[in-house]
Protein backbone atom coordinates (compact mmCIF):
# COMPACT_ATOMS: atom_id res chain seq x y z
CA UNK A 1 0.00 0.00 0.00
CA UNK A 2 1.42 3.00 -0.90
CA UNK A 3 1.58 5.77 1.97
CA UNK A 4 -0.55 8.16 2.83
CA UNK A 5 -0.59 11.82 2.90
CA UNK A 6 -2.93 14.75 3.36
CA UNK A 7 -2.96 17.54 1.24
CA UNK A 8 -4.53 20.96 2.06
CA UNK A 9 -6.91 22.29 -0.23
CA UNK A 10 -7.91 25.56 0.16
CA UNK A 11 -9.38 28.19 1.44
CA UNK A 12 -7.72 30.27 -0.23
CA UNK A 13 -7.53 28.51 -3.93
CA UNK A 14 -7.88 30.39 -7.47
CA UNK A 15 -10.80 28.39 -8.54
CA UNK A 16 -12.72 29.31 -5.24
CA UNK A 17 -14.18 32.58 -5.07
CA UNK A 18 -15.14 32.12 -1.16
CA UNK A 19 -13.38 30.25 1.15
CA UNK A 20 -14.01 26.37 1.97
CA UNK A 21 -11.31 23.97 3.03
CA UNK A 22 -10.55 20.24 2.40
CA UNK A 23 -8.23 18.44 3.42
CA UNK A 24 -7.42 15.72 1.19
CA UNK A 25 -6.08 12.25 1.99
CA UNK A 26 -3.88 10.89 -0.73
CA UNK A 27 -2.16 7.85 -2.17
CA UNK A 28 -0.19 9.07 -5.16
CA UNK A 29 -1.77 10.88 -6.91
CA UNK A 30 -5.27 9.65 -5.92
CA UNK A 31 -7.44 11.05 -3.66
CA UNK A 32 -8.96 8.86 -0.69
CA UNK A 33 -11.28 10.56 1.50
CA UNK A 34 -11.69 14.80 1.81
CA UNK A 35 -12.56 16.43 4.66
CA UNK A 36 -14.16 19.61 4.87
CA UNK A 37 -14.25 22.23 7.11
CA UNK A 38 -16.16 25.96 6.83
CA UNK A 39 -17.12 28.44 9.22
CA UNK A 40 -14.47 30.86 7.74
CA UNK A 41 -16.68 33.66 7.46
CA UNK A 42 -19.70 32.92 9.15
CA UNK A 43 -21.65 35.80 9.54
CA UNK A 44 -24.58 35.17 11.76
CA UNK A 45 -27.65 35.85 10.05
CA UNK A 46 -29.80 33.78 11.48
CA UNK A 47 -28.79 35.58 14.68
CA UNK A 48 -29.94 39.24 13.81
CA UNK A 49 -33.34 37.73 13.50
CA UNK A 50 -33.69 38.72 17.37
CA UNK A 51 -32.64 42.39 16.44
CA UNK A 52 -34.39 43.14 13.75
CA UNK A 53 -38.17 43.49 13.29
CA UNK A 54 -39.96 40.48 10.77
CA UNK A 55 -40.40 43.58 7.92
CA UNK A 56 -36.93 44.63 8.20
CA UNK A 57 -35.73 40.97 8.06
CA UNK A 58 -36.96 40.89 4.37
CA UNK A 59 -33.35 43.00 3.69
CA UNK A 60 -30.98 40.82 5.74
CA UNK A 61 -32.40 37.59 3.65
CA UNK A 62 -32.01 38.90 0.18
CA UNK A 63 -28.06 39.36 1.83
CA UNK A 64 -28.07 36.02 2.42
CA UNK A 65 -26.16 35.88 -1.05
CA UNK A 66 -24.62 38.08 -3.63
CA UNK A 67 -26.35 35.90 -6.66
CA UNK A 68 -29.49 34.87 -5.56
CA UNK A 69 -30.39 37.24 -3.19
CA UNK A 70 -34.12 37.72 -4.91
CA UNK A 71 -34.88 34.35 -4.32
CA UNK A 72 -33.82 34.61 -0.68
CA UNK A 73 -35.71 37.44 -0.15
CA UNK A 74 -38.93 35.96 -2.13
CA UNK A 75 -38.44 32.89 -0.18
CA UNK A 76 -38.25 34.88 3.05
CA UNK A 77 -41.38 36.85 2.16
CA UNK A 78 -43.54 33.93 0.95
CA UNK A 79 -42.59 31.52 4.15
CA UNK A 80 -43.41 34.83 6.20
CA UNK A 81 -47.22 35.10 4.02
CA UNK A 82 -47.55 31.48 4.73
CA UNK A 83 -47.73 32.06 8.87
CA UNK A 84 -49.48 35.23 8.64
CA UNK A 85 -52.05 33.66 6.02
CA UNK A 86 -51.72 36.67 3.46
CA UNK A 87 -52.88 36.36 0.08
CA UNK A 88 -50.60 37.95 -2.54
CA UNK A 89 -52.01 39.51 -5.33
CA UNK A 90 -51.28 37.33 -8.47
CA UNK A 91 -49.42 39.79 -10.18
CA UNK A 92 -46.90 40.46 -7.74
CA UNK A 93 -46.48 36.10 -7.79
CA UNK A 94 -46.18 36.51 -11.25
CA UNK A 95 -43.22 38.92 -10.81
CA UNK A 96 -41.48 37.09 -8.32
CA UNK A 97 -41.23 33.70 -11.14
CA UNK A 98 -39.96 36.60 -13.89
CA UNK A 99 -37.35 37.70 -11.29
CA UNK A 100 -36.17 34.52 -9.49
CA UNK A 101 -35.85 33.22 -13.38
CA UNK A 102 -33.98 36.04 -14.33
CA UNK A 103 -31.66 35.14 -11.00
CA UNK A 104 -31.01 31.50 -12.02
CA UNK A 105 -30.18 33.04 -15.20
CA UNK A 106 -27.63 35.29 -13.93
CA UNK A 107 -26.42 32.43 -11.48
CA UNK A 108 -25.73 29.51 -14.11
CA UNK A 109 -24.23 32.03 -16.64
CA UNK A 110 -21.81 32.87 -13.92
CA UNK A 111 -20.96 29.70 -13.13
CA UNK A 112 -20.70 28.94 -16.65
CA UNK A 113 -17.98 31.48 -17.02
CA UNK A 114 -16.31 30.47 -13.62
CA UNK A 115 -16.56 26.43 -14.89
CA UNK A 116 -14.43 27.28 -18.25
CA UNK A 117 -11.98 29.23 -16.11
CA UNK A 118 -11.70 26.40 -14.25
CA UNK A 119 -10.48 24.38 -17.07
CA UNK A 120 -8.85 26.52 -18.66
CA UNK A 121 -11.39 27.95 -21.29
CA UNK A 122 -10.80 31.89 -21.11
CA UNK A 123 -12.78 32.52 -24.24
CA UNK A 124 -15.85 30.95 -23.22
CA UNK A 125 -15.49 32.85 -19.87
CA UNK A 126 -15.74 36.27 -21.17
CA UNK A 127 -18.13 34.80 -23.80
CA UNK A 128 -19.99 33.51 -20.44
CA UNK A 129 -20.06 37.00 -18.57
CA UNK A 130 -20.86 39.09 -21.54
CA UNK A 131 -24.22 37.32 -22.02
CA UNK A 132 -24.36 37.39 -18.42
CA UNK A 133 -24.54 41.54 -18.95
CA UNK A 134 -28.02 41.41 -20.28
CA UNK A 135 -29.82 39.20 -17.60
CA UNK A 136 -27.73 41.97 -15.13
CA UNK A 137 -29.06 45.14 -17.00
CA UNK A 138 -32.48 43.47 -17.39
CA UNK A 139 -32.52 42.87 -13.22
CA UNK A 140 -31.40 46.98 -12.62
CA UNK A 141 -33.58 48.47 -15.11
CA UNK A 142 -36.45 46.65 -13.25
CA UNK A 143 -35.90 46.68 -9.47
CA UNK A 144 -32.71 49.28 -9.62
CA UNK A 145 -30.26 46.96 -8.16
CA UNK A 146 -27.87 44.39 -10.01
CA UNK A 147 -27.11 42.66 -7.25
CA UNK A 148 -28.95 43.28 -4.76
CA UNK A 149 -32.43 43.51 -5.84
CA UNK A 150 -34.61 44.72 -3.27
CA UNK A 151 -37.70 44.45 -4.75
CA UNK A 152 -39.75 42.23 -3.00
CA UNK A 153 -41.56 42.75 0.55
CA UNK A 154 -44.06 40.89 2.43
CA UNK A 155 -47.09 41.09 1.22
CA UNK A 156 -45.82 41.31 -2.54
CA UNK A 157 -43.81 43.02 -4.71
CA UNK A 158 -42.35 47.02 -4.41
CA UNK A 159 -41.73 47.70 -7.84
CA UNK A 160 -44.17 46.86 -10.94
CA UNK A 161 -42.94 45.88 -14.52
CA UNK A 162 -44.98 47.56 -17.41
CA UNK A 163 -46.93 45.38 -19.15
CA UNK A 164 -45.06 47.31 -22.41
CA UNK A 165 -41.69 46.35 -21.03
CA UNK A 166 -42.60 42.91 -20.71
CA UNK A 167 -43.76 42.52 -24.15
CA UNK A 168 -39.85 44.19 -25.11
CA UNK A 169 -38.61 41.58 -22.23
CA UNK A 170 -40.11 38.93 -24.18
CA UNK A 171 -38.65 40.00 -27.50
CA UNK A 172 -35.40 40.75 -26.02
CA UNK A 173 -35.24 36.91 -24.79
CA UNK A 174 -34.87 35.86 -28.20
CA UNK A 175 -31.76 37.67 -28.21
CA UNK A 176 -30.47 36.16 -25.24
CA UNK A 177 -31.42 32.76 -26.29
CA UNK A 178 -29.49 33.38 -29.70
CA UNK A 179 -26.90 34.01 -27.48
CA UNK A 180 -26.99 31.35 -24.69
CA UNK A 181 -27.18 28.44 -27.69
CA UNK A 182 -23.83 29.25 -29.12
CA UNK A 183 -22.79 29.19 -25.41
CA UNK A 184 -24.29 26.08 -25.04
CA UNK A 185 -23.07 24.65 -28.15
CA UNK A 186 -19.25 24.63 -27.11
CA UNK A 187 -20.03 23.50 -23.72
CA UNK A 188 -21.81 20.59 -24.69
CA UNK A 189 -20.52 19.49 -27.91
CA UNK A 190 -16.61 21.05 -27.66
CA UNK A 191 -14.33 17.67 -27.50
CA UNK A 192 -11.77 18.64 -25.81
CA UNK A 193 -14.55 20.25 -22.77
CA UNK A 194 -16.15 16.54 -23.03
CA UNK A 195 -12.60 14.32 -22.20
CA UNK A 196 -11.95 16.73 -19.74
CA UNK A 197 -15.08 16.55 -17.80
CA UNK A 198 -16.63 12.85 -18.73
CA UNK A 199 -16.25 10.43 -15.91
CA UNK A 200 -15.25 12.91 -13.45
CA UNK A 201 -16.69 13.63 -10.10
CA UNK A 202 -19.22 10.63 -10.40
CA UNK A 203 -21.68 10.18 -8.11
CA UNK A 204 -24.98 7.93 -8.61
CA UNK A 205 -28.04 8.18 -8.63
CA UNK A 206 -28.89 6.33 -5.12
CA UNK A 207 -25.65 7.96 -3.43
CA UNK A 208 -26.68 11.65 -4.86
CA UNK A 209 -29.88 10.75 -3.16
CA UNK A 210 -29.88 9.47 0.16
CA UNK A 211 -26.51 11.92 0.33
CA UNK A 212 -29.16 14.67 0.18
CA UNK A 213 -28.10 16.20 -2.69
CA UNK A 214 -29.97 18.92 -4.40
CA UNK A 215 -30.47 21.48 -7.83
CA UNK A 216 -28.12 20.56 -10.62
CA UNK A 217 -26.04 18.33 -8.50
CA UNK A 218 -28.69 16.14 -7.95
CA UNK A 219 -30.28 16.74 -11.13
CA UNK A 220 -27.24 15.47 -12.97
CA UNK A 221 -27.44 12.14 -11.23
CA UNK A 222 -30.75 11.83 -12.69
CA UNK A 223 -32.48 12.39 -9.34
CA UNK A 224 -35.66 14.54 -10.59
CA UNK A 225 -36.33 17.20 -7.99
CA UNK A 226 -37.13 20.49 -8.59
CA UNK A 227 -38.72 22.80 -5.73
CA UNK A 228 -41.01 24.43 -8.42
CA UNK A 229 -42.68 21.27 -9.16
CA UNK A 230 -44.44 22.19 -5.33
CA UNK A 231 -46.38 24.83 -7.20
CA UNK A 232 -44.92 28.09 -5.24
CA UNK A 233 -45.92 31.48 -6.17
CA UNK A 234 -46.92 31.37 -9.54
CA UNK A 235 -44.95 28.16 -10.39
CA UNK A 236 -48.60 26.08 -10.43
CA UNK A 237 -49.81 28.26 -13.28
CA UNK A 238 -46.81 27.41 -15.42
CA UNK A 239 -45.27 24.46 -17.30
CA UNK A 240 -42.28 23.17 -15.68
CA UNK A 241 -39.87 20.61 -17.74
CA UNK A 242 -37.54 18.94 -15.01
CA UNK A 243 -33.66 18.82 -17.03
CA UNK A 244 -31.89 15.66 -15.95
CA UNK A 245 -29.03 13.79 -16.89
CA UNK A 246 -28.38 10.18 -15.94
CA UNK A 247 -24.40 9.87 -16.00
CA UNK A 248 -23.41 11.70 -12.67
CA UNK A 249 -20.22 13.29 -13.38
CA UNK A 250 -19.07 16.55 -14.30
CA UNK A 251 -19.93 16.81 -17.60
CA UNK A 252 -23.97 16.22 -16.66
CA UNK A 253 -24.01 18.56 -14.14
CA UNK A 254 -22.56 21.38 -16.54
CA UNK A 255 -24.85 20.08 -19.28
CA UNK A 256 -28.20 20.38 -17.16
CA UNK A 257 -26.95 23.95 -15.90
CA UNK A 258 -26.45 24.42 -19.63
CA UNK A 259 -30.00 22.95 -20.48
CA UNK A 260 -32.11 25.20 -17.65
CA UNK A 261 -30.95 28.06 -19.16
CA UNK A 262 -33.31 27.88 -21.83
CA UNK A 263 -36.03 26.28 -19.42
CA UNK A 264 -35.84 29.55 -17.47
CA UNK A 265 -36.75 31.92 -20.70
CA UNK A 266 -39.16 29.44 -21.00
CA UNK A 267 -41.04 29.80 -17.62
CA UNK A 268 -40.71 33.97 -17.90
CA UNK A 269 -41.84 33.72 -21.17
CA UNK A 270 -44.99 31.76 -19.83
CA UNK A 271 -45.18 34.02 -16.99
CA UNK A 272 -45.01 37.38 -19.07
CA UNK A 273 -47.58 36.03 -21.51
CA UNK A 274 -50.59 35.06 -18.36
CA UNK A 275 -49.45 37.97 -16.12
CA UNK A 276 -52.74 39.42 -14.79
CA UNK A 277 -53.02 43.14 -14.79
CA UNK A 278 -53.90 44.44 -10.60
CA UNK A 279 -52.27 45.45 -7.79
CA UNK A 280 -48.92 43.95 -6.86
CA UNK A 281 -48.98 44.26 -3.31
CA UNK A 282 -51.66 43.93 -0.04
CA UNK A 283 -51.23 45.72 3.09
CA UNK A 284 -49.86 43.70 6.11
CA UNK A 285 -51.33 44.06 9.81
CA UNK A 286 -49.94 42.07 12.37
CA UNK A 287 -47.31 39.81 13.52
CA UNK A 288 -46.12 36.15 12.40
CA UNK A 289 -47.39 33.87 14.93
CA UNK A 290 -46.66 29.53 14.21
CA UNK A 291 -43.88 28.10 12.12
CA UNK A 292 -43.40 27.14 8.30
CA UNK A 293 -40.56 25.39 6.63
CA UNK A 294 -40.94 27.18 3.03
CA UNK A 295 -39.23 25.56 0.27
CA UNK A 296 -38.03 26.92 -3.01
CA UNK A 297 -35.51 26.27 -5.53
CA UNK A 298 -32.36 28.09 -5.64
CA UNK A 299 -30.29 28.60 -8.66
CA UNK A 300 -28.32 26.14 -6.38
CA UNK A 301 -30.80 24.03 -5.67
CA UNK A 302 -33.73 23.71 -2.69
CA UNK A 303 -33.89 26.13 -0.88
CA UNK A 304 -35.34 25.80 2.76
CA UNK A 305 -36.19 29.01 5.39
CA UNK A 306 -37.73 27.73 8.38
CA UNK A 307 -39.88 30.51 10.33
CA UNK A 308 -40.71 30.80 13.54
CA UNK A 309 -43.00 33.84 15.27
CA UNK A 310 -44.52 34.10 18.48
CA UNK A 311 -46.95 36.96 17.97
CA UNK A 312 -44.47 39.91 18.67
CA UNK A 313 -42.44 41.86 15.65
CA UNK A 314 -39.47 39.28 16.14
CA UNK A 315 -39.48 36.33 15.05
CA UNK A 316 -38.42 33.59 17.41
CA UNK A 317 -36.29 31.72 14.64
CA UNK A 318 -34.80 32.17 11.14
CA UNK A 319 -33.46 29.04 9.78
CA UNK A 320 -31.82 28.87 6.66
CA UNK A 321 -30.59 25.66 5.12
CA UNK A 322 -28.89 26.33 1.91
CA UNK A 323 -28.03 24.13 -0.85
CA UNK A 324 -24.49 24.04 -0.74
CA UNK A 325 -24.39 23.23 2.80
CA UNK A 326 -26.48 19.77 2.22
CA UNK A 327 -24.25 19.32 -1.27
CA UNK A 328 -21.34 19.30 0.70
CA UNK A 329 -21.36 15.76 2.02
CA UNK A 330 -22.47 14.44 -1.86
CA UNK A 331 -18.75 16.62 -2.80
CA UNK A 332 -17.08 13.86 -0.26
CA UNK A 333 -18.61 11.39 -2.14
CA UNK A 334 -17.84 12.80 -5.98
CA UNK A 335 -14.02 13.07 -4.17
CA UNK A 336 -13.33 9.60 -3.08
CA UNK A 337 -11.33 8.55 -5.85
CA UNK A 338 -10.60 11.28 -8.33
CA UNK A 339 -7.51 12.20 -9.29
CA UNK A 340 -5.57 15.12 -7.49
CA UNK A 341 -5.74 17.30 -10.38
CA UNK A 342 -9.22 17.09 -10.57
CA UNK A 343 -10.20 18.40 -7.23
CA UNK A 344 -10.60 21.78 -8.56
CA UNK A 345 -13.50 21.10 -11.60
CA UNK A 346 -15.05 18.67 -9.20
CA UNK A 347 -15.45 21.10 -6.20
CA UNK A 348 -16.61 23.82 -8.65
CA UNK A 349 -19.03 21.16 -10.61
CA UNK A 350 -21.63 21.10 -7.25
CA UNK A 351 -21.64 25.23 -7.75
CA UNK A 352 -20.48 26.19 -4.18
CA UNK A 353 -22.11 28.76 -2.50
CA UNK A 354 -19.69 29.74 0.73
CA UNK A 355 -21.81 32.95 0.92
CA UNK A 356 -25.15 31.61 1.50
CA UNK A 357 -23.49 28.53 3.47
CA UNK A 358 -21.82 31.02 5.60
CA UNK A 359 -25.09 32.92 6.21
CA UNK B 1 -50.71 30.68 -3.63
CA UNK B 2 -50.10 27.19 -3.16
CA UNK B 3 -49.46 26.28 0.32
CA UNK B 4 -47.24 23.07 0.76
CA UNK B 5 -48.55 20.05 3.67
CA UNK B 6 -46.00 19.88 5.95
CA UNK B 7 -46.70 17.32 8.76
CA UNK B 8 -44.38 17.63 12.06
CA UNK B 9 -44.35 14.80 15.00
CA UNK B 10 -43.29 15.21 18.41
CA UNK B 11 -41.51 12.01 19.67
CA UNK B 12 -39.36 11.10 22.31
CA UNK B 13 -35.42 11.25 22.18
CA UNK B 14 -35.51 7.60 22.99
CA UNK B 15 -37.29 6.91 19.97
CA UNK B 16 -35.33 9.14 17.76
CA UNK B 17 -33.37 6.59 15.96
CA UNK B 18 -36.28 4.28 15.44
CA UNK B 19 -38.12 6.84 13.29
CA UNK B 20 -35.56 7.93 11.53
CA UNK B 21 -34.91 4.35 10.54
CA UNK B 22 -38.58 4.21 9.05
CA UNK B 23 -37.90 7.14 7.04
CA UNK B 24 -34.82 5.84 5.63
CA UNK B 25 -36.77 2.52 4.80
CA UNK B 26 -39.32 4.07 2.98
CA UNK B 27 -37.08 5.70 1.06
CA UNK B 28 -36.95 9.74 2.40
CA UNK B 29 -34.31 11.65 1.51
CA UNK B 30 -32.97 14.14 4.71
CA UNK B 31 -33.68 17.82 3.78
CA UNK B 32 -32.56 19.42 7.05
CA UNK B 33 -31.45 19.27 10.99
CA UNK B 34 -32.45 22.43 12.41
CA UNK B 35 -32.45 23.75 16.14
CA UNK B 36 -34.93 26.48 17.99
CA UNK B 37 -34.60 27.70 21.31
CA UNK B 38 -37.73 27.86 22.93
CA UNK B 39 -37.58 28.60 26.72
CA UNK B 40 -34.99 26.96 28.50
CA UNK B 41 -35.75 24.03 25.77
CA UNK B 42 -34.64 23.69 22.44
CA UNK B 43 -36.57 22.24 19.67
CA UNK B 44 -34.47 20.09 16.81
CA UNK B 45 -36.51 19.25 13.78
CA UNK B 46 -35.55 16.78 11.79
CA UNK B 47 -37.13 17.17 7.70
CA UNK B 48 -37.28 14.11 5.40
CA UNK B 49 -38.87 14.39 1.83
CA UNK B 50 -39.98 11.50 -0.64
CA UNK B 51 -41.75 12.38 -3.89
CA UNK B 52 -42.49 16.36 -2.68
CA UNK B 53 -44.11 14.92 0.48
CA UNK B 54 -42.86 16.81 3.40
CA UNK B 55 -42.59 15.49 6.78
CA UNK B 56 -40.93 16.24 10.50
CA UNK B 57 -40.34 14.83 13.37
CA UNK B 58 -39.18 16.92 16.15
CA UNK B 59 -37.39 16.17 19.65
CA UNK B 60 -37.56 18.61 22.21
CA UNK B 61 -34.08 18.74 24.93
CA UNK B 62 -32.30 20.62 27.59
CA UNK B 63 -28.80 21.80 26.31
CA UNK B 64 -26.96 19.51 27.68
CA UNK B 65 -29.03 16.45 26.66
CA UNK B 66 -27.09 13.88 24.55
CA UNK B 67 -28.48 13.21 21.37
CA UNK B 68 -27.63 10.00 18.83
CA UNK B 69 -26.36 11.20 15.80
CA UNK B 70 -28.35 9.33 12.45
CA UNK B 71 -25.25 9.57 10.46
CA UNK B 72 -25.67 6.08 9.93
CA UNK B 73 -28.56 6.50 8.39
CA UNK B 74 -28.09 9.13 6.69
CA UNK B 75 -24.44 9.83 6.08
CA UNK B 76 -24.75 13.54 5.24
CA UNK B 77 -26.84 14.65 8.39
CA UNK B 78 -22.72 15.08 10.03
CA UNK B 79 -23.01 18.32 8.36
CA UNK B 80 -26.34 18.86 10.41
CA UNK B 81 -25.02 17.39 13.88
CA UNK B 82 -21.81 19.25 13.75
CA UNK B 83 -23.48 22.69 13.04
CA UNK B 84 -26.36 21.80 16.29
CA UNK B 85 -23.59 21.40 18.59
CA UNK B 86 -21.09 24.23 16.70
CA UNK B 87 -24.08 27.20 17.03
CA UNK B 88 -25.95 25.80 19.86
CA UNK B 89 -23.57 23.26 22.01
CA UNK B 90 -26.30 20.68 21.82
CA UNK B 91 -24.11 17.54 22.19
CA UNK B 92 -24.33 14.56 19.31
CA UNK B 93 -23.02 11.13 19.95
CA UNK B 94 -21.88 8.91 17.35
CA UNK B 95 -21.58 11.24 14.28
CA UNK B 96 -19.58 9.87 11.27
CA UNK B 97 -17.34 12.76 10.94
CA UNK B 98 -17.36 15.24 14.07
CA UNK B 99 -15.24 17.89 13.66
CA UNK B 100 -14.98 18.92 17.87
CA UNK B 101 -16.53 22.43 18.16
CA UNK B 102 -14.66 23.30 14.78
CA UNK B 103 -16.63 23.25 11.77
CA UNK B 104 -18.24 26.57 12.66
CA UNK B 105 -15.35 28.99 14.01
CA UNK B 106 -17.50 31.16 15.47
CA UNK B 107 -16.18 33.87 17.85
CA UNK B 108 -18.38 33.43 20.30
CA UNK B 109 -18.81 29.46 21.60
CA UNK B 110 -22.25 28.25 21.30
CA UNK B 111 -23.54 31.96 19.90
CA UNK B 112 -27.47 30.57 19.58
CA UNK B 113 -27.13 28.59 23.48
CA UNK B 114 -29.19 29.21 26.04
CA UNK B 115 -28.98 31.63 28.43
CA UNK B 116 -28.55 34.07 25.43
CA UNK B 117 -25.14 35.01 24.22
CA UNK B 118 -24.70 38.87 25.06
CA UNK B 119 -21.53 41.14 24.06
CA UNK B 120 -21.33 45.06 25.26
CA UNK B 121 -19.89 47.56 22.53
CA UNK B 122 -16.04 47.29 23.34
CA UNK B 123 -15.69 43.77 25.27
CA UNK B 124 -14.30 40.85 23.24
CA UNK B 125 -15.73 38.11 22.81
Amino acid sequence: MSRQIIVPFGPQHPVLPEPIHLDLVLEDERVIDAIPSIGYIHRGFEKLVEKREFDQYTYIAERTCGICSFVHGATYCQGIEQIMKIDVPERAQFLRVIWSEFSRLHSHLLWLGLFADAFGFENLFMGAWKTRERVLDFMEETTGGRVIQGACKVGGVRRDISNERLDAMVKDLDTLDREMKELTTVFLQDDSIRHRLRNVGTISRDDAYHLGAVGPTARGSGVAIDMRKTGYGAYHRLNLHVVTDSCGDCYSRCAVRAKELFTSTDLIRQAARKIPDGPIDVKVTGAPDGEYFMRAEQPRGELVHYLKGNGTKFLVRSRIRTPTLTNIPPLVRMLQGCELADVPVIVLSIDPCISCTER
Amino acid sequence: MTAELQSTTNIEVGHLIGSVERFRNEGYRLVQIGCTKTGELYEVNYSFEKDYHFENLRITVHGETEIPSISGMFWGAFIYENEMHDLFGIPVRGMNIDFKGTLFRTAVKYPFSQPPVTITKGEKP
